[in-house]
């Protein structure tokens, strides 16, 4: 077969959803925020609000996510992404607002701002990418790091009385009152990535129904810092992050 | 309330009233004494039922500033207070909407510090307030009220320059003027902008893309010579400012020998002196500065070649004064007055500091 007889509209399975740009992206290869990212540029078009969408991105690795999505975008300083989309939000409640912060940001120097949005059902989504490390910066322990697992501030392994614990912000989200719907996500197999999408998908819905604020963390990878090959990368996740993060639905309120 | 009404009132109470009149889209804050009031009075008016204005209280000025970056961000009139303690909190949000140019009022009650200090007033933060505050070089508006008037007056006036220059306004008021009740004829009143009309007037603002390309709030750029660009940019605005925006008031300069300088209700004290300095025989006049930043360095310079001497005096250990010496050049004495830890000045230590230049 030659490409002429491939390449016709009756035989197209998949192509780059249209609100992703051309602009290369920065992430290393096998990297979950791209793929996050993608999901979103796919829901948002399949929802039809490209035009009434505003994202927050955060300081992390995903602070150019405005590069790559075409809609509205707030850069937010580091870990207050909630608080603006807040006021994004109750000012302008015709929008569908979201936060995307990776877990430094998010349940570092940002938790006050996540617990508080999140329990004051602000009706905002926050896009939670948990690579237990801090991607951007180098490869720092971050409030997620894994007991034991090493870091460059963390060289000889967290250790419980030095660092605390894990902390599980998804599983406190749970707990509150103001949110509607609280999920843990991967994108490292296409199965995930389906269940993904549509976790995203009811997030948004429910956010834009007024039912309250949503959480959809995403266990993820930064092979970069934790210094593995992508593969190897997606292997270690699915071994060490799925046992202590797992994954599903811990809230639906809003499907009654 | 009628319009033109003269009405009682403190000052918080009466930036809350001007708020809701003057087109305010968005109030955030978190209490903090002396100028908990403002949200007090917003709660007790519930501006949401009638002109739709969003009014939380937030977990900390932390989160204060960064909704106010977010509404900003969005085009909205929107605004907080506090007082010093949560204004040094606020500092990293100001830098940031002053990079991105974001326009915003934040109100600071001053009070005295270091550290949590005192609840009595101050003027401690001037030099907080007119250098920026946060990091990187830029600068915000500053109006200094010393009225329960000018409370209720400057807050249209900050959103109006605020959105003239896409830059954060800050109204360093102080503990007296926010707690004193006073005579005020709250301004007229005035509808908030619809949809459109904030699209209009905000191009730049993330509002949804609707038919236009996107738009993103950023202070961010990595690429060495666009960020230098962009500084250079924003000091082309600040000296725009500079040029069009001094603002100041003089009380008898015409026959003066020696200049008080003086803002907020420190202003107000000084005039009691400058009335028994002249009893004595001593001709004071004063120059309040009603924009510290921009200050108006050029009058006071013109001034200066006829005194025989100025004082400034402050309600902390000596900050304008700076800014004075700096405007002068040394053509004539500057010396300063002033009280700290929550004490405000009497007129006759100001008379015994005028006398002292004398000597
Ligand atoms: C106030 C402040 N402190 C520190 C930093 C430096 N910093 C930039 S990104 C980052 C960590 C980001 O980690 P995470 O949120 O997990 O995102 P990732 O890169 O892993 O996706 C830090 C500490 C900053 N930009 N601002
Ligand atoms: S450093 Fe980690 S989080 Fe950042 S792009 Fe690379 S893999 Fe992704
Ligand atoms: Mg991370």
């Amino acid at each position: 077969m030659i490409n002429d007889d491939i390449i016709k509209p009756e035989n197209l399975v998949y192509k780059k959803p249209a609100l992703l740009n051309d602009t290369p992206m920065h992430y290393c290869p096998g990297c979950g925020h791209s793929v996050v990212h993608k999901l979103i540029a796919e829901v948002i078009d399949e929802m039809g609000m490209q035009e009434t969408s505003v994202g927050i991105s955060p300081v992390g690795c995903a602070v150019f996510a405005y590069s790559y999505i075409d809609i509205d975008w707030i850069e937010a300083a580091h870990g207050r992404a909630p608080a603006i989309a807040c006021a994004a939000k109750r000012l302008n409640p015709k929008n569908l607002v979201f936060t995307y912060q990776g877990d430094g940001d998010l349940a570092g120097i940002g938790a006050a701002e996540a617990i508080h949005s999140l329990n004051r059902g602000d009706n905002i989504v926050i896009i939670y990418v948990n690579n237990a490390i801090y991607g951007m910066t180098g490869g720092q322990m971050a409030p997620t790091t894994l007991m034991g697992m090493k870091t460059s501030t963390c060289p000889y392994g967290r250790d419980a009385a030095l660092h605390g614990y894990p902390l599980k912000i998804t599983e406190m989200a749970a707990m509150m009152e103001g949110t509607c719907y609280v999920t843990r996500q991967a994108v490292s197999r296409a199965a995930y990535i389906r269940r993904a999408k549509q976790a995203l998908r009811k997030a948004f819905e429910y956010s834009m129904q007024g039912k309250g604020s949503s959480i959809v963390e995403f266990v993820s990878t930064c092979s970069s810092g934790w210094k593995m090959s992508p593969e190897a990368a997606n292997q270690w996740m699915e071994d060490n992050m799925f046992p202590y993060y797992k994954m599903g639905d811990l809230k639906d309120k809003g499907s009654n | 309330m009628e319009d033109n009404e003269i009405l009682l009132m403190k000052g918080n109470e009466a930036i809350a009233h001007a708020a809701i009149r003057c087109g305010c889209d968005g109030y955030f804050g978190y209490p903090i004494t002396p100028q908990s009031e403002v949200l007090e009075t917003l709660a007790m008016e519930k501006p949401w039922e009638t002109t739709g204005m969003v009014v939380l209280q937030t977990e900390s000025e932390v989160a204060s500033i960064n909704m106010l970056y977010g509404g900003a961000a969005i085009g909205k009139r929107v605004m907080t207070s506090s007082s010093s303690p949560g204004v040094a909190l606020m500092q990293e949000g100001i830098t940031y909407m002053a990079g991105a140019e974001l326009p915003g009022l934040i109100v600071n009650v001053q009070r005295g510090g270091p550290g949590l200090g005192t609840i009595q007033p101050s003027q401690g933060d001037y030099f907080q307030s007119t250098r920026g505050g946060g990091n990187g070089d830029y600068n915000v508006i500053v109006l200094a009220p010393a009225s329960v008037q000018e409370m209720a007056d400057f807050v249209d006036l900050s959103f109006t320059l605020a959105f003239r220059y896409r830059n954060p306004v800050i109204m360093l008021s102080d503990g007296v003027i926010g707690q004193m009740m006073e005579k005020v004829v709250l301004p007229p009143f005035k509808p908030r902008r619809t949809d459109e009309e904030v699209i209009a007037e905000c191009p730049w603002a993330a509002t949804g893309m609707r038919g236009r390309g996107k738009n993103v709030v950023s202070s961010l750029e990595l690429q060495p010579t666009a960020m230098e660009q962009h500084n250079l940019n924003l000091q082309r605005k600040y000296q725009e400012i500079k040029e069009k925006e001094v603002r100041y008031e003089e009380y008898q300069t015409e026959d003066a020998d020696y200049l008080i300088v003086a803002f907020g209700s420190a202003a107000r004290i000084a005039l009691k002196a400058i009335e028994l300095c002249r009893q004595k025989g001593i001709r004071v006049g004063m120059l309040r500065p009603i924009t510290l930043w921009p200050f108006p360095t050029k009058r006071i310079a013109e001034l200066a070649d006829c005194m025989k001497g100025i004082l400034s005096v402050e309600i902390n250990a000596g900050q304008m004064v700076e800014d004075i010496r700096l405007a002068v050049e040394g053509r004539t004495p500057v010396s300063h007055y002033g009280r700290m830890g929550g004490i405000v000045p009497a007129p006759d230590e100001i008379v015994g500091a005028v006398e002292k230049m004398r000597a």
